[in-house]
Order: structure tokens, then sequence, then C-alpha cells
């Protein structure tokens, strides 16, 4: 059932009582050309782009809770291509153009609403490295603007200009960045698979994969075994976890991300702001709440959950950007679990082992990421060799020394 | 979180600094034939759901670099030894 | 306007008379009140409007719950939106606006929103505003955000003050109601340490608004005792307006005390909040149950509220809900209403009894048993009910209760989940341990008697320690919703779910919870579904045929209800964010003039302006002086640790890639320092003071960092080396003296040393003193590439020391220079720093590859080995020059070779550092260059989209000035 104004009016009209499901609840079958792990967003893409751009419909993604309920359901929603390593550059960009048509494709309004990300800087060295970062956008012709501290001024007011402990002193701008409603990426593309075939298994849990010399014969899970030729693993957080069911070790630690929402308030700021001197970034969702966040709890985690002190850090940069904040009411915080890479970036590559395809390391940009990540990993699994895009991303970059480390931290996950 | 510090007592998490897996040791040679010995003591983690030994240093402390053994899934924390005293007892049981 | 204020009773201060405003009309309360209950004693239930609807709305609560009385509260710079009306204690001068409506609460345009509600089901904006697609951000979007939110926030800076502060205890009681209170009472009286919180005003809990009997006295004098008893307990801590938000790893949970909000403003020096975490050995979950609401057509009519928030607005606050009630229940607890309404004299119609069967004593007032209310009729207030025999009923108010929910938040936040308890038809909190307990109705123990048991088991004692008490009976039989009902039943009333978008959802294919939570936004409003959503849970289970257990609750997670960002944020704000640091030497800088710019948390002097000079005029001009003369600069910042013990020389070995135990004792050396993956982490020069004593210098940004490396690379890699060592860096005023006149400025404050090559040559590091005993290092290092100096001073001698300089080098022209000229300097030179030390570059990126031993182990030694590391066609550094010599160049600009177009691909690197140099008349850069080593002299496109600027660049060597060091040994 295509969505329209029309269908909504047709469907108003008749109670709402013949709204077709957005997907089915099919029975496991015995075995499938594909099955993804991970029904996220990134397991859910996958599966998309397989049925639509490679005509694989016999596929199946497999989801241990409901679908959605990993990081794709508890993210903050940001959307931007402000990568300057020729490895995530080009592959980020190609994101920024799914997003850019992707409601019309998967026929979903996901709200995809660029208002623009901008970062702050606030010393010389910041503003030196936000030069490098945007010419590096826009020599691949991606969009990047340089703020000074006056630019700031005029697009937000209200931020501290007049006492700050680290002053403003301008930012990069992306104005094609924004925000999407992160569930309904989940919902438009699991309805888009599901549309194409592709069998959607919730509650649903990997407790095995079985390899017979070399190659991958099917998963064991908690509702029975499931053959396949082609296994994609697209666990995030939990995808040491998974892949260790297949002995392999992974250059991934598992961390929590904490992020919040205020209560709902009329509209207070347009776009994504990021704070430069602390760890601090938010955006206002179309309902009214500012969603926000910062930085790691810093620890190995898988609990989703994380404790006050980097509350309070991250409140305090927060109240120290826009001191109007100290009166705004926090409503609710939540963790994420972010496969955290040894170079800050992520991993879509085929293994060692015959049929098994591997997409984690997304740390915590993986939302934005979620279109193409599922594109390049459909080829992957596809054409069983990687896309131009997603060439630099490959499992043995480290055993040979070609890491893609944006921010300079080296093996440290807990620092990117 | 509170993480008791064997010369300080519980202290709060804020005071400390995580490095990550304790498990992983670092190679002692330097022949080139070790690489992949000294890849995985760089590179690869366990990364388990569950109990796992990790380096924290109370960094706003006493400076001392300990190893915490913690549970993942629950941030239970089960025991608390000094680095010092974690390396030197490998490093007996090794030799 | 017609009083509603009761003629006796209620915890309001009667004689004295507080003014206040709600949407710019005065009204009065007495002290006691809740704006919400002045409102109702003034008539006026019509307190907001929904989400979504904008439908006209009016207190449902009377606690922390509430979803519909939400206000903008204050005015200006102090301006809080969506502030509880129930919980806002009445000050003289409140002032108090309705918000989410336009152009007024009475008459909201919005509501046009409600007559196509038919139309705007959960979800439905998921499946349009999808054409044409530019329309979202220009037209639907901002017409939605601005509908959207609910009250407005200030924008200026909070004019109050916080706090953040620490409690221990070994027992932490929440709430402060029967089981609060006896808990709280029976582990005082063992002497543990308690803390009681409670989020009201004064401490009682229900005891301040239910009718009961303790002790042989009133709930509410039995609470009053046991309060004063605890109160003159020195081993007890008495917390009221504290709510406790969250619970957290290692009993620790977080709370805010609103020490102020109570008043119009904070007296000078009192904050408006304090945060605080509280550390318990044990804590008591005794903060009670909250009262559901029932799901029926126009249950959302403003008159309209919980059967116990009726007779709390009775009891408590002498505020009638209205002169004719109709209370509506399916439980024993809604007939408590009926009669306390009934002895303050207001009329109650009938009680609508779900049950068919119930047995409780009505006290004289009218029951329809077996029956239910399908509609409340009415606009902004209500005029009367239909039940589902189509009988209808006149009243001006309606009391529901839909059973007893108890508080398992806290409880949960931990990732447990709740547990059914099928009799009380509510979840209960989970096992959660010993060290947090739940009490009292929180533990799903609906009798009094039980309540008191039960806290003074859960304080230590035995459940017969609690006093006698009389019980009202409780029995439930669930009704959720009155499926009889044709007009709009809410489930969740601030954003407007009503009982058929939840269906509607789980046919969708959105069936579990989770994602119903989502599609419909039930319980994800500012009272996060405290009110809705167990009803929405038991709807949910009809409509996918599963039990109200197999359905579960979505995530319980902080905060319990919202916090201010102030409160998290306490005194961190402003200025105070960050610690300021500021070097030994900057009394001096100061006194020189000096602009200071922020280095991480340090201060340090940037330039040293005169007149009018700008910091490039300032800057070249201190470089000229520099390399003409003499200058001092304050280095201090940079990381000092001083390194001691046998194996000083072996464990520098270890961190350095180059060797450091065979420099002589009084040599300073260049070190540079690996991370483990090969990648180059810090450098500076290291000096040996004695066989067993290193002085290590760090960069300033990396001190820390540098520190804690160590640490760990001793007690957890090599803890047998006999090393000791610790960061001297705020013990030594550490200044540059560089310039063809150092030696002699030098020589002038320095005791009984002639300096010269052969006392003090190049790299020398040596210990002396200065100006008549005072002890100094003097290290014959240079950054600038002059010969120069470093001299370090214990840091209390160091602006004195400065100043002597100052003096001592008057006569060849001495200036200060600041960290621009420093720059400059090094940057001509070729030095790298902190642009080329990128944590993305190797030894030989930076040139200093042969510094990389081969004859021992160090951190780095292996991994940089690696094929990616040793690439041909890595970045390397190299120099940069405009191919016109006055063209400027601008740090981040990117490379293309000549002819090729501008993409990432044909990127072959960029400027990490420039200056105008001084020396040269020109703009000079270093630059990181694909394979740069090999194309010294070749001309490239420099690219700078950003700024619009392309012009053309020559590579050349990164020393731009005196290639053969020809000054340093001058």
């Amino acid at each position: 059932m295509k969505y329209s104004v029309f269908s909504l009016i047709r469907n108003t009209l008749s109670g709402h009582r013949n709204w077709a499901p957005a997907w089915r609840a099919p029975e496991p079958k015995t075995s499938y050309d594909v099955v993804i792990v991970g029904g996220g967003g990134h397991g859910l893409s996958t599966a998309y782009y397989l049925a639509k751009e490679h005509g694989l419909t016999n596929v199946a993604v497999l989801e241990k809770g409901w679908l959605g309920s990993g990081n794709i359901g508890r993210n903050t929603t940001i959307i931007r291509s402000n990568y300057m390593l020729p490895g995530n550059n080009p592959f980020y960009e190609w994101s920024m153009k799914l997003w850019e048509g992707l409601e019309q494709d998967f026929n979903f309004n996901a709200m995809v609403s660029q208002r623009g990300v901008l970062n702050l800087c606030h010393t010389d060295a910041q503003r030196d490295a936000f030069a490098r970062r945007g010419n590096a956008m826009r020599i691949d012709g991606v969009d990047a603007e340089l703020l000074d501290a006056q630019d700031v001024r005029e697009m937000y007011p209200f931020f501290d200009f007049d006492s700050p402990r680290f002053p403003i002193k301008g930012g990069l701008l992306q104005r094609r960045g924004g925000t999407v409603r992160h569930d309904a990426v989940a919902w438009g593309y699991a309805r888009g698979a599901d549309s194409r075939g592709v069998d959607i298994i919730q509650n649903c849990e990997v407790t095995g994969i079985r390899i017979d010399n070399g190659k991958v014969t099917g998963v064991d899970t908690s509702r029975g075994f499931i053959g396949c030729s082609k296994l994609g693993l697209a666990a995030a957080g939990n995808s040491s976890e998974v892949a260790a069911l297949a002995g392999m070790k992974l250059p991934i630690e598992s961390h929590v991300l904490q992020a919040f929402v205020s209560e709902g308030l009329k509209p207070y700021i347009d776009g994504v702001v990021t704070f430069g001197a602390g760890h601090f970034y938010v955006s206002q969702s179309d309902k009214g709440g500012l969603v926000f966040g910062g930085d790691l709890d810093g620890y190995n985690s898988y609990a989703r959950r994380g404790n006050l002190p980097m509350v309070e850090h991250v409140i305090e940069a927060g109240v120290a950007m826009i001191p109007g904040l100290a009166r705004v009411r926090v409503l609710r915080s939540w963790g994420g679990i972010m496969d955290m890479s040894m170079d800050g970036s992520p991993i879509i590559d085929k293994t060692h082992i015959d049929g098994l395809y591997l997409n984690c390391g997304w740390c915590y940009g993986g939302f934005k990421a979620t279109p193409a990540s599922g594109w390049c990993f459909a080829h992957t699994i596809a054409r069983d060799e990687a896309h131009g895009l997603n060439a630099a991303f490959r499992l043995n970059r480290f055993r040979r020394g070609y890491m893609i480390d944006e921010k300079g931290q080296g093996a440290t996950p807990n620092l990117h | 979180m509170l993480i008791k510090c064997p010369h300080c007592g519980a202290r709060p998490v804020e005071e400390y600094t995580f490095l990550g897996d304790a498990r992983p040791q670092r190679p002692t040679s330097n022949d080139p034939s070790t690489m992949e010995q000294w890849f995985d003591y760089v590179y690869l983690r366990d990364n388990p759901k569950g109990r796992f030994d990790e380096y924290v240093q109370h960094s706003g402390g006493c400076r001392a670099w300990l190893v915490v053994s913690r549970n993942t899934a629950t941030h239970e924390i089960h025991g608390t030894v000094t680095a010092r005293d974690w390396t030197k007892s490998r490093q007996g049981a090794k030799a | 306007m017609t009083s509603f204020r009761l003629e006796k009773g209620g915890l309001i201060d009667r004689a004295a008379s507080l003014s206040f405003s709600f949407d710019g009309k005065g009204f009065t309360g007495h002290p006691g009140d809740t704006l919400a209950s002045a409102l109702i004693a003034n008539g006026v239930h019509l307190m907001g409007r929904s989400f979504k609807y904008h439908r006209p709305r009016g207190v449902i609560s009377a606690g922390s719950s509430e979803p519909n009385a939400l206000v903008e509260l204050r005015e200006g710079a102090r301006q809080e939106a969506n502030t509880r009306a129930t919980m806002i204690e009445l000050y003289e001068g409140l002032v108090a606006k309705s918000q989410n409506r336009w152009p007024s609460l009475a008459f909201d345009v919005g509501a046009i929103n409600s007559l196509a509600a038919s139309m705007f089901v959960a979800g439905f904006y998921y499946k349009t505003f999808m054409w044409p697609k530019s329309f979202w951000e220009k037209i639907y979007e901002p017409l939605i955000r601005r509908a959207a939110g609910l009250g407005s926030a200030a924008k200026e800076a909070d004019p109050d003050k916080y706090e953040k502060a620490y409690a221990h205890g070994d027992l932490l009681v929440i709430g402060s109601g029967p089981a609060g209170l006896m808990a709280a009472l029976t582990a005082a009286r063992l002497g543990a340490r308690v803390i009681l919180a409670d989020e009201g005003t004064r401490l009682g809990g229900s005891l301040l608004f239910e009718n009961e009997e303790i002790d042989g006295k009133s709930g509410l004098d039995w609470a009053n005792s046991a309060i004063a008893e605890l109160a003159s307990m020195p081993n007890v801590t008495l917390m009221p307006r504290t709510t406790v938000f969250g619970w957290y790893d290692g009993n620790i949970f977080g709370a805010v005390e609103r020490v102020n909000d109570h008043v119009l403003a904070p007296s000078p020096y009192e904050p408006r909040q304090r945060y605080w975490r509280v550390i318990a050995k044990r804590a008591v979950l005794a903060v009670g149950a909250e009262e559901r609401p029932i799901v029926f057509g126009g249950n959302d009519v403003p008159g309209v509220m919980l059967a116990s928030a009726m007779r709390a607005y009775a009891n408590r606050y002498a505020a009638a809900a209205g002169k004719a009630a109709v209370v509506f229940t399916n439980n024993d607890s809604g007939y408590r209403t009926a009669r306390d309404m009934r002895t303050h004299g207001v009329r109650v119609e009938v009680i609508v009894d779900s049950r068919a069967d119930s047995r409780v004593e009505a006290g004289g007032v009218p029951v329809i048993r077996g029956r239910k209310i399908v509609d409340v009729k009415g606009g902004k207030g209500v005029a009367g009910i239909e039940l589902d025999d189509h009988m209808h009923i006149g009243c001006d108010t309606v009391a529901m209760s839909g059973g007893w929910s108890p508080i398992v938040n806290l409880a949960c936040h931990r990732g447990a989940r709740p547990k059914w308890d099928a009799t009380i038809a509510g979840f209960v909190p989970p096992d959660t341990g010993e060290s947090f307990v739940a009490a009292g109705s929180a533990a799903g123990r609906m009798l009094l008697s039980e309540c008191l048991a039960d806290g003074a088991a859960k304080g230590g004692g035995k459940p017969s320690d609690a006093p006698k008490c009389r019980d009202e009976t409780y029995a439930i039989k669930a009704l959720w919703w009155v499926k009889e009902s044709k007009t709009k039943a809410f489930v969740d009333y601030q954003n407007d779910v009503s009982v058929k978008d939840l269906p509607l959802a789980a046919r969708e294919g959105y069936s579990d919870i989770e994602l119903v939570k989502r599609y419909t936004t039930t319980g994800m409003a500012t009272d996060q579904g405290k009110l809705g959503n167990v009803n929405a849970i038991a709807i949910l289970a009809e409509a996918t045929g599963k039990t109200i257990e197999q359905v579960g609750t979505t995530t319980f997670r902080p905060y319990y209800t919202p916090v201010a960002f102030g409160a998290f944020a306490g005194p961190f704000v402003g200025r105070h964010f960050q610690p300021t640091r500021k070097t030994p030497l900057s009394d001096w800088a100061e006194e020189q003039g000096a602009v200071f710019v922020e280095t991480g948390l340090w201060m340090r002097s940037s330039w040293f302006p005169r007149a009018d000079e700008d910091w490039l005029a300032s800057a070249t001009r201190e470089v000229l002086a520099t390399r003409s003369g003499v200058g001092i600069c304050d280095v201090s910042t940079l990381g000092k640790i001083d390194v001691q013990g046998k194996d000083a020389g072996a464990f520098l070995d270890k961190l350095y890639c180059n060797t450091f135990s065979t420099l002589p004792v009084g040599k300073a050396r260049y070190g540079l320092m690996l991370r483990e993956d090969g990648i180059v982490f810090d450098d500076g020069t290291t000096s040996r003071l004695a066989d067993d004593h290193f002085l290590m210098t760090t960069t300033t940004a990396n001190a820390a960092r540098v520190m804690s490396h160590m640490e760990f690379c001793h007690q957890a890699l090599w803890p047998d080396l006999d090393v000791q060592y610790v960061s001297v860096t705020e013990q030594w005023g550490q200044m540059a003296v560089a310039g063809p006149r150092s030696r002699a400025t030098l020589q002038k404050i320095v005791d009984g040393v002639t300096l010269n090559d052969e006392t003090v040559p190049y790299m020398a590091a040596k210990e002396l003193t200065i100006l008549g005993g005072i002890p100094a290092r003097l290290f014959r290092i240079s950054f600038s590439g002059e010969h120069a100096y470093e001299l370090a001073v214990p840091a209390d001698y160091a602006n004195m020391a400065a100043r002597a300089l100052m003096q001592a080098g008057e006569e060849f022209g001495i200036v200060p220079y600041g960290v621009e000229a420093l720059s400059i300097m090094r940057i001509e030179k070729g030095h790298v720093a902190g642009g080329e030390l990128n944590g993305t570059t190797t030894a030989a990126d930076l040139g200093l590859g042969k510094m990389m031993s081969t004859k021992k182990d160090y951190i780095g030694r292996m991994m940089a080995m690696r094929e990616g590391l040793t690439d041909a066609n890595r970045q390397c550094v190299v120099g940069i020059r405009p191919f016109h010599r006055s063209d400027r160049l601008r740090s981040g600009s990117h490379f293309l070779k000549r002819g090729d177009a501008p993409s990432i691909a044909n990127d072959q690197g960029y400027i990490t550092s420039v200056a105008f140099s001084p020396m040269l008349g020109q703009w000079v850069g270093l630059a990181l260059l694909a394979n740069g080593r090999a194309r010294i002299g070749e001309m490239v496109k420099i690219f700078d989209g950003l700024r619009g600027i392309h012009q053309y660049g020559v590579i050349c060597e990164p020393m731009h000035f005196d290639r053969e060091n020809a000054r340093l040994h001058a």
C-alpha cells in the first residue's frame, strides 16, 4: 500500500481499519540465500538494498529483540558528511545523497531535515583543523563553510559570547547536515525490504554460526537452525559477541554512550550545534525536545545505561555553551552500546570465512551512515567484493597499517 | 559507579581513567616473526559481555594503575588489584 | 467568580494571603497552596492545552505526575517552561502563563487540529508530507515545529546559582509516607545514619491528605510526631523538597533539592537548587503508588481528575474541585473521595463502580454498580456524564480511579524489569537485592497496616514494631478502558494518544510495546507515562491477544521527574566552566602587557602589543627583536617530569624511540615518543642531571597523557624497573632566553659561572644559582633556532627572575615574546609542533625516522614497521612557500597537482602551519604532502575552497631560515 495524503484520506474515511501492516511477521524458512544478523538500521538497509539493487529477495533479517531496538532506536538522529580522510569522505557523502532521496525512494516520511550542522571552534588550532576538514569536503564537492565568531553570533545570538571560559571563535558549517527521525528510518527500510520479499524475523536471537570447511552454512537461533549461503553480521554493539560465534576476535570494544532529551519546548535552536570546548552537541526535534549528548562514559559496557559523572560533564558543557539552558529540564537519558573500533572508522568487509561478511565499528557515527552502510554492505555481499566506497573499510587495515584515524587517537577506542 | 582502590578505598568513577582489556600481554620479542603477536596485542580485543579484567588508572587519586574485574553487562565490580601485582603475578606464572 | 475554597480544614495558612497571576489575571491564595490548588479554589480548571489537538485541559493530579497543568513560570531570564502547577508552591507575586495556545487559553486556534483528529491518528505524519519533496523543509516542517513543543524557555543566562553536594549514609529512605516514615524511624532508632528525602514541600506523603488513624491519633498527627522525633535525632537528615530522580551503579542516587523554588527569587548567596549525589549503603523505595486514570470518552475534559487528587485538593488544600461530583472507580479507594467530599459538604451525585459485586461502605452516597461512564459532557468544563446504559447525570467534576500502580521507576533504572501482580492489577518492583528494597505501597502493599509493618521491617526492625492503625479495605477488578465509549478517550493526555491509536499501531505491525510507544508517542510526554502506561499496556495486550505480562513495560529510565540543566551544571558555568591555569610567569607577562590565549586549561601569553599593534605587527616585532638581540618567552606550560632511580635511563629507553641511557650527565637530548601503534605520541628535550636523575619535558598539550603513559608502562609493563617519577610542571617557572645577546643577558644574573661554549655548550643542562643564590637550571636548547637557553627557577621566583632578565637585557633591547612569535620562529626553522604531531604521523613522516633505534625494544617499535606506516606515498612534512611572493598562505589549504581537478582522490596533502616570516619578508608554511620528500621544488596548486582562494605554491625543505644552523652556535 503506497503511503500518500490520498491513502491517508481514504483510510480516514474507512476508520483506519484497512491499513496494511507495514511488514509481515513471517515464520523463518529453513534456509535463505542471505541471512543478515541484526534488525537495526544497518541490517535493514542492507536487506533493502540487496533486494532493490541486487535482486536478492530470498533474504532474512534476524533480530534478537524488536525491530530497530538497537542503536537506530537510541541515537541523536544527526546526519552529516563532514569527514576529511579519503577513505571516509566519499562514503559519507554518498550516504548524505541517499538520505536526500530516501523518503521518496522507500515511501516513508523519515523527516529528513537539513537544517545544518555547525561545529564550533574556540582556538586557532581548532580553526585550522576545521579549515583542513572543510577543504577536504570542498575539494570533493561537499558543502562546507568556515564561519567567524560574528557569523555564529548572527545564527545563535543566545550562545555565551559575553563571559565564556573558551570564547567561540567561529565554526565549520555544513548546511546539508541535519537530523532524521531515527525510528522512521528503521521502519521505512523494514517496510521497503518486506514489500520486496525479505523476511524480517523479530525475537530471533542467533546463538551459533555453523561453518563447514571454511564456508558458512547457516545459523543456530532461538527459533531453530536457519541455513544460508551468505551471512552478513550487522550487530553494532554486539558485534564482538556475534563474531565470536564464528571464532573471530575483532578490533572492537563495546562502550556505552548516553544521550538525553529535554522536555518539549517551542522552537529554541534551529540546527545541530556541537560545542568545541567540551563534550556537548544539541539539536531540537520536531516534537520540541532538545536532543543532546556528549561523550562515552569511557568504560566497556553492554548495559545501555551510564552514570552521573558523564551526565554532569555533558550538561556543564551545555550550559557553558548556552547559559539559558540552565532552567530547561532534561526529561530522559538513555544509553546505547557503541562498537568502537581501533581507528574510529568502520569495517565493511568480507572475512577469512567464505560467505561471512562483517559490518561493524561504527563508533558513535553509525546513524548517519545507515543508507550507505547498507548500500555498500549489500554490494559487498551480493558481489563478494567491496565497492569502491567501502574499499578502505577493510578488516585487515590494522594489520597492514592503513588506519583511517580522523581524530588521531590510535588504538584507544574510548578516545575516538 | 564506585571503584574500590586498594590504596584509597571506594571512590567515584570520575576519579578513574579506563584503558581497557588487561588480558593481552605485551610480547617480549622484536623479531619480525612475532608481528602477529604484536598485532593481536595492540588491536584485537575479546570484548566480552560479562566479567572483564580491565586496566584502570586512579588518575584523580593515588594514580595507581589497577586491574578491575567488572561485569560489562551489569557494571558489578568483583575485585581490584594493582597493575603491578597483576603483572608480577602473570610474569611469575610464566617463569 | 465563585469561590471553591472550603470553609474549614486544609494545611493552608488562611491568615495570610498571597497574590499571583495566571495568564495576566490576578488571583489570591494562601501559604500552603500550590498553584494548582489556588486556581481550583478560584474555580479555574482550564490550565493547559494538549500537544497535538490543542484540547482544553485541566489538572488531573495533585502531584509530580501531572501531564496537563503545565505552565510557563516566572518571567524574563527566569522564565521556565512546562512547570507543573501541581508542584509549584504558591508565593507572593507568582506569575504564570498557560502555554501551547494562541492567541489565548480559552480560544486556541490550534484546536482546529481537533477537527481533523480523525486523520491525525498515530503515525499519520510518516505517511504523508512527502510531496513535493522540497515542501518538507520549507513548509511542512516549520509549521510542525511551531505547532509542536510546549512552553517557551528563556534564552538569557539564568541569574540564579546552583550547587552540587554529596551525602553519605547507612540508609536512604525515599518517600515520607507511612512506609517511609516507619522505615526511617525504625532505622534511626537503631542508630543508623538515615537520610529521608521526599519530593513534597513537607514530609508526610499521603498522610498529608488521607484520613487515617494511626496509634490512636490522626494519620497527620502521627506523621507530625514521627517527623518531630526524626528531626530531633542527630543521625537523621531530613530532605523535603528533594526529588530522588535516578538510581545508579554503586547504589548512588541522584537527587535535586529545590532550595528556593518557592520564593520569587533566591536571596543572594543561596542557590536555586542543589544537586545531590547520595551514596547509601542501603536504600528503601517508599514512594508509594500512583493512581491511574480510567480511559473513557471525555476523560480529558477539565474537571475530570484522579479521585485521590480530588480528595487531596479538598483535604490538604481546602479546595473543592466542584459543587457536584461523580466518582468513577473500579476499586475500593474511589469511595474515600466520595466520603471525604461529602464530609466537606460537596454534593456527590453518585459513585459509578464498574464492579457489579462490590460491597464498599459509601457513607450515604448513592452507588451505581456494574456501570461505566461512556462520556463526559462539556468542553472547557464538566457539564455531566453519560453511562453505558445511556443514563445522564449532571455534575461539574468527575473523580476517577482506575486502581494503583506502585511507583517502580527507580528500582528499574539499572535494567531490571518490574513484575506483574494480578491481585493489585499493577506492576511491582523487581528484586534488586539487599541494598535497594521497596516498602509499602511502592512494593504493592495496599493496606495502611501493611505499609507501616513493611516500613518497620525494611528499616531493619520487626513488622510488629509498627503502630496499630485503622485499615480501609482494598480490592480491585481491572477496568482499563470503557469499550462502549464513542468519543475520544485518552490514554496519554499530554501527547493526545487515544485508545484507538494503540490497536491501530499493532495492526500496522508496530506490535511490540516499545514500537507502540515510538509509533504513537504514548508515554513519551513530560510525565513519561506515569499515569497512562499501564492502561496502554493493557489495551495493547487485548489488541494483540497477549497477557499484560507478555506485553511487559517499556524501559524505565532516569529521570523520575525532569531535572533542570542548571542543577547538573552546578557552579561550573560561564568563566568557571573549567579551571583556569596560570603560569608562574603570568604576573610578569601581565606587567608586560601580554594578550593571553586559551591553551587547554592554560592561559598563555600570546603576544605583547605596543601602542596599537595588532597581533601580527606585535609578533613580527618580537621576532625581529629576538633574532637581532634577545627575547624572553614563558615556556612554563611544557610538561616537566622528574625521573629518578637506578633504572631511569633504561626506562626512558623504553619510552622514547631514541636512546637516553647513553646521554652524558649535564646534557640534554631531543626525544621522540611513539604510541604502541607506531605513531608519534610526543616530543621534547630530556636532560640528565645525574646518573640516576633525568628531567623530561613534554609538549604542553600532552603533559598529562605522557605522565599517565609512563605510569602505565612502569606499573603494568615493567614493574621491576627501579625508577620513580613525578610531575614537576607547576614547581618550575621556565623561560626561553633567545637571540644573539641571550648569553650576555643571562651572564648578568647567574652566580659565579662564566657562560661560554665550554661551561655551557650547546645542549648543556646545568644546575646553578642566579641572583645571589636562587636555585636554577639552565639548558642550552633552542626552539627558535637562535643561540638560546631555557632557564628554569622554582615557581615562586619566576616573576623575579623574568624581571631581572628584562633589566639585564635592557641594553640589548630585550623584548618579551609570546607564543605567536615562538610559533613564527619554529616555522621558520621547520620544527614540528601540534599541527604536525597530529596523532597520525610517523617519525619518518616528520623527517625524524633516523631517531628510531634498531638496537632496543621501545614502545611502538614493532607496529611502526607495518607496510602502511612505511609506505613511500605517505604524507610527510615539507616546507611550502607561495609561488607569488606576496601571496598569503592559510592553514588547512589542500594541495593538488598542477592541472588536476579538485577531488579527494587527487588530494595531495594540506598546509599544517603558516607564518609570516619577518626574516624572509613573506609567508612560509609547513605541510604534509604525499611522498613529499621526493617533491622538493615542485609547484603545486593550493586549494582553499572554503575561503575561495586558489593559488600556487612551491614545495621546499621544511627549514626556511638559517639552514646551516649558524645562529644556533653563534
